[in-house]
């Protein structure tokens, strides 16, 4: 704060704009991006390891299979989902359509609830929730 | 566009095309054909992901040594990259007001990505390939 000397009048703070949905989603589209820069480091490590061998690949295999492995994951599935509606969403914008303050504000809440609706659908139907497996993805053996 | 629309651009702004950013819509064009490939591309890198990873380590092997596969995750990670490489660049410009800090993040988002590129470009063929 101190360090600014720039007269000129700033672009609205968050911390003095009133909140509302097309302001949230614009955030969580750009939390999320970064969220999967990170996340994209486990899919290439995983890529990297099945190169290597089973020495790299088990213990990394372990550790995505702890709980905080599956939480960090989870957390990577919500982000890639949401980023990907979202960015579905911004590409009509781009194109000028949606635009209206009211159905922006729509579209903005209906990705932020379909985003996990689907992370969820996609945990569910992979058979990564413990105990649950509809589709027998693990197999029966297993 | 039949009528001309008035205008605060100079003529020699309008032929070399480039705003004040010194590099056009490059950047803006990249990120959205980017973003439209991966649409198509990161849903079906996680469905045939998920299939692999429930064989373990010999599952993974087969996953990514079948040619559509081993296309597919080249496609989708290349893009990825290259869409997330222009994404943090826009964050670091945003955020970073200090030039060195600045040119050093954009230097290391740029090395960062070739990096993690090469990774799985390496691991791709060597399974694939062999």
């Amino acid at each position: 704060m101190s360090s600014w000397t720039d007269k000129r009048p700033m672009s609205p703070h968050v911390q003095v704009w009133k909140w509302h949905l097309t302001m949230a989603s614009s955030i969580l589209h750009r939390v999320t991006g970064v969220g999967n820069y990170i996340g994209i480091v486990l899919v290439i490590a995983w890529l990297f390891a099945t190169a290597v061998g089973p020495d790299l690949y088990e213990p990394l295999a372990g550790l995505i299979g702890s709980i905080w492995g599956q939480l960090i994951l989870f957390g990577f599935t919500l982000s890639v989902c949401y980023h990907l509606l979202n960015g579905l969403r911004h590409l009509v914008m781009d194109a000028g359509a949606g635009l209206n303050p009211k159905f922006a504000g729509f579209t903005a809440g209906l990705a932020i609830v379909l985003a996990a609706v689907l992370a969820v659908a996609i945990w569910y139907l992979a058979g990564l929730v413990p105990g649950v497996d509809p589709l027998n993805m693990t197999g029966a053996a297993s | 566009m039949s009528k001309p629309q008035p205008t605060m651009r100079t003529a020699l702004g309008k032929v070399r095309g480039l705003g004040s950013a010194k590099h056009g819509a490059g950047h803006f064009i990249a990120q959205r054909v980017t973003a439209i490939a991966l649409v198509v591309l990161v849903p079906l890198f996680l469905i045939t992901l998920i299939n692999a990873v429930r064989g373990g380590y010999d599952g993974a092997l087969a996953y990514v040594a079948d040619p559509f596969n081993a296309v597919l995750i080249l496609l989708a990670i290349g893009a990825a990259l290259y869409h997330m490489r222009l994404g943090m660049q826009v964050v670091v410009e945003d955020y970073i007001a200090k030039h060195g800090t600045k040119a050093v993040l954009l230097i290391l988002n740029t090395f960062i990505c070739v990096v993690l590129f090469a990774a799985a470009a390496y691991a791709v063929l060597k399974v694939a390939i062999a």
